[in-house]
């Protein structure tokens, strides 16, 4: 099953980089959905225990909200707001491919430094996870579109899932569950009030909300 | 039994919050609901108290409830029964005046369920914070008391001066809940919470401890320098509530002290000697603001100063008593203290209960307003009268058993003192209290006879009528219950004898209570006979006095008619002119503001005077200390950017740089 794995997490990367080159809205969007659903796919890929119905249950889940709930709540967004592009990130597409590529090594050095108690599936897991992470967080930093934070805060969601299951193997299922609601409601709220700030102020540019401070 | 008593009062309060929370609008519902279950409440949980009282404590073991260190552990010992005592009788009362007094509000529109819901959490809380035995628990109870009184301090939010009072007091009790939240830090960090397992790791945090506790419970208690919030909180609240804040709220912070300062070990005497201290600093500035009050209810919040004042001195002989191992005084200190916190709750609520009837009648608390109403309000004046005498320790009424037993703690304490160490505290706490009693009197005497002698001074007081019988009624109850604890003084000190027994044995120093409290009786009962002969001397006057007007024509006048052609109610002695020469006396102290506008020319045609007495404290310490914090703080505003992208950027290399140390 290494095999499938390995695919799945060489995917996880080229999703990252074509996030952080791309200022399309709808395609960040279903980027994002794609690596939803091949998060979701994960914890199938690597049951080589065997095929449990809970692991079935959450990978379903995970694929359903991730893959197609979440950019469903997106995509409404953007369309109320009509807007589809990012308009002059706080830092430039090339730029950002070159901070992915660092993200990426410094992942790699990191993953030599810990050192992990367990039996990895796979050897590139944590390294993967973790630029995910780290991608997601500069999502959130050098974007200015409340739409595209919000996607950054997914896939910094899908790293610590995909390190999660990498490390502890056996999440337990409420915790799994737990985050997977956090995530549905933040991205619900964040919907809602990309909608909000759009209808009250006629752009969702979060920048510009700093006005709003006392 | 008593444990499973204690549940249901509690469960009723909480149905009797939860209830008009829930039916938010059906006003009607509530205004009946909210005082029947909170009377019900207290009558269940009372009919607990006085079994633990009868059969000796309980405990309900405890039972998790999820919470870390948490548990639903709940008892009833001395300690806790004599506080939840007057917590319970107090509230019910309260309750039931308020079912009279809160009718203008609900007869303007205005919506009781919030009132009633936070009433009965306020009670419960209350209750919670006596029977609790696990620090989270008591904390849970600590800030559901804060937060229901907050809110009902809150409840003509319309008006500025009461949301700044309410404000004032939110940031003051929760100032007090930081440095209880420390304390329990440091006595839970045995691992366990449940106050069975509650103790200091280390005896050198004792004095730590002390300090924490006295700060943090005494901000509740009201000892000076952290009174500020009584005198705005308590005139601002709806009379009922300032009753029970100012009668039993604020003896849950003398509560909490001693419950957790017996976690800390064997006194050392510099607690005893600063709870002397703060207790003749909060009881001598207190009275001296008092007596340069101008409104009524104001005036009663810096008397409740006092009397924690005189509770704090008790406490300190005791412990004073115990560290220089002088049994007598500590007992006498001890019991001294505790009498008064039940005597305390009954005349100051009862002075709280007369002050809303006076409001409600004339629409006024300015005293300088009032007058006359003795003629008027006969019920509520007489009741006023009642508290005022139990409130200057005067005998026959219960103020004078609290204060007798403190003064013999101290003069025990100079006749078995070795050399100056346990005679001094003796000789500062008659000193203190005298000065107390002398000046309280003087206060009082200017309340009652500015407002319920003389003719009125202003057409709401002319006008006023004696109040309804559901406010009447506690009043009448209340001033029974000062007569008979005053009469019955030495029955009360059986009834704390169990709690100072178990104080000092929990301080390592066991005392024989019997021999001291038998001791304490025999004088109480001299007094009490004293009072019952005085009370039949002055009868067979009144009967004499009666006898000899028989058959005379009996003629009466305005009051300071004296002769003139048309007296006029300015004329008479305002409250500020009453006690000038004693606020003149301290004036330094009390930094008494006059304005004056002296008559002028050879036909003068106006002229003016006032005075206001602002709390010094408030004036010269914290307000300079908030602006001076708030001035700091904004310059941390710089950070408060209000970027979304900027804030994870700071996280992240807030933990780029932890990652980098930790592997580096």
């Amino acid at each position: 099953m290494t095999a499938y794995l390995d695919i799945i997490l060489v995917a996880l990367i080229l999703s990252d980089f074509i996030l952080l080159g791309s200022g399309r809205l709808g395609n960040c969007i279903r980027i994002a959905a794609w690596q939803g659903i091949m998060v979701g796919l994960l914890p199938i890929a690597t049951a080589d225990a065997g095929f449990s119905f809970r692991i079935a249950a959450l990978g379903i889940a995970v694929v359903v909200l991730k893959g197609f709930v979440f950019p469903r709540l997106l995509n409404r967004a953007i369309r109320e707001s009509a807007s589809s592009r990012e308009v002059k990130p706080f830092v430039g597409y090339t730029t950002s491919l070159l901070a992915g590529v660092l993200a990426l090594s410094a992942s790699f050095w990191l993953d030599g430094r810990l050192s992990f108690p367990l039996h990895l599936e796979s050897a590139i897991v944590v390294p993967v996870s973790l630029s995910m992470m780290f991608t997601g967080l500069f999502l959130v930093v050098a974007r200015r579109t409340a739409v595209n934070q919000v996607i950054g805060y997914l896939v910094l969601e899908n790293g610590i899932y995909a390190l999660s299951l990498a490390i502890v193997r056996d999440v337990p299922f409420l915790v799994e569950l737990g985050v997977l609601m956090d995530m549905f409601v933040a991205v619900f709220v964040m919907g809602i009030a990309i909608y909000r700030i759009n209808m009250e102020f006629d752009h969702m540019d979060s920048n510009r909300l700093a006005k709003l401070r006392g | 039994m008593t444990i499973t008593l204690l549940f249901i009062s509690l469960c009723t309060f909480l149905a009797g919050g939860l209830v008009p929370a829930f039916l938010r609008g059906n006003s009607r519902f509530s205004r009946v609901f909210g005082p029947v279950a909170n009377v019900a409440g207290c009558a269940v949980g009372l009919l607990g108290v006085v079994l633990s009282m009868l059969y000796g404590p309980a405990e309900s073991g405890s039972i998790h409830w999820g919470a870390p260190s948490g548990s639903m552990a709940v008892g009833i010992d001395p300690l806790s029964a004599l506080f939840a005592l007057p917590v319970l009788v107090i509230s019910a009362l309260c309750a039931l005046h308020g079912c009279g007094y809160m009718k203008p509000y609900a007869a303007k529109g205005k919506d009781m369920s919030r009132f009633w819901a936070f009433y009965n959490f306020l009670t419960g809380g209350m209750l919670l914070v006596t029977v609790a035995r696990n620090a989270l628990l008591f904390l849970l109870g600590w800030e559901v008391m804060a937060l229901a009184s907050f809110f009902l301090v809150l409840f003509d939010a319309g008006r500025e001066p009461v949301r700044r009072a309410a404000w004032i007091y939110l940031v003051a009790t929760h100032l007090g809940t930081a440095c209880i939240l420390l304390l329990f830090s440091m006595l839970g960090s045995g691992g366990s919470l449940d106050f069975t397992g509650l103790s200091l790791p280390d005896r050198s945090w004792a004095g730590a401890a002390f300090v924490l506790a006295l700060v943090g419970f005494g901000t509740k208690a009201g000892f000076v320098p952290f009174h500020v919030w009584l005198p705005e909180a308590h005139p601002s609240a709806p009379s009922n509530v300032s009753a029970v804040m100012s009668g039993v709220m604020i003896k849950t912070g003398i509560y909490g002290l001693l419950r957790f300062i017996l976690f800390m070990g064997p006194p050392p005497a510099w607690w005893g000697w600063t709870l002397l201290g703060v207790g003749l600093l909060s009881g001598v500035a207190g009275v001296l603001m008092a007596l340069s009050q101008h409104e009524l209810k104001r005036m009663l919040a810096y008397s409740s100063v006092e009397n924690i004042g005189i509770i704090g001195m008790g406490l300190g002989l005791g412990l004073l008593g115990i560290s220089y191992g002088i049994p007598a005084m500590a007992f006498l200190g001890f019991a001294g203290a505790f009498l008064h916190v039940l005597n305390h709750s009954v005349f100051k609520s009862l002075l709280f209960l007369a002050a809303g009837a006076i409001q409600n009648a004339t629409g006024t608390r300015e005293l300088d307003q009032l007058g006359g109403l003795l003629k008027r309000m006969p019920v509520t004046g007489a009741a006023f009268l009642a508290g005022s005498v139990a409130i200057c320790g005067l005998p026959p009424l219960n103020g004078f058993v609290g204060e007798l037993t403190a003064y013999l703690a101290a003069f025990t304490g100079i006749q078995n003192g070795a050399g100056t160490q346990g005679a001094l505290p003796g000789i500062i706490a008659i000193g203190g209290l005298a000065l107390m009693g002398g000046l309280a009197l003087a206060c009082f005497t200017k309340a009652f006879g500015i407002a319920f002698l003389g003719e009125p001074r202003s057409p709401g007081a002319g006008s006023a009528r004696e109040s309804h019988f559901s406010m009447r009624f506690p009043l009448v109850a209340l001033s029974l219950l000062c007569l008979l604890m005053g009469l019955g003084g030495w029955l009360l000190v059986g009834l704390v004898e169990p709690v100072v027994g178990m104080l000092t044995t929990g301080f390592g120093f066991p005392v024989a209570t019997g021999v001291h409290a038998s001791h304490a009786e025999s004088t109480l009962r001299y007094a009490s006979i004293g009072s019952v002969s005085v009370i039949a001397a002055v009868l067979l006057l009144l009967f004499v006095r009666s006898r000899l007007l028989a058959r005379r024509s009996v003629t009466t006048a305005p009051t300071w008619g004296c002769g003139y052609g048309s007296p006029e109610p300015s004329m008479q002695y305002t409250a500020s002119s009453f006690a000038d020469p004693l606020t003149g006396l301290f004036g330094p102290a009390l930094g008494t503001g006059r304005n004056l506008a002296s008559p002028g020319g050879l036909f003068p045609d106006r002229a003016g005077f006032s005075s206001d007495t602002p709390d010094a404290c408030t004036d010269r310490f914290y307000i300079p200390l908030f602006t001076g914090m708030e001035r700091l703080f904004k310059r941390l505003r710089v950070i408060q950017h209000g970027r979304i992208n900027l804030y994870v950027l700071s996280i992240v290399v807030a933990l780029a740089a932890l990652l980098a140390w930790k592997l580096g």
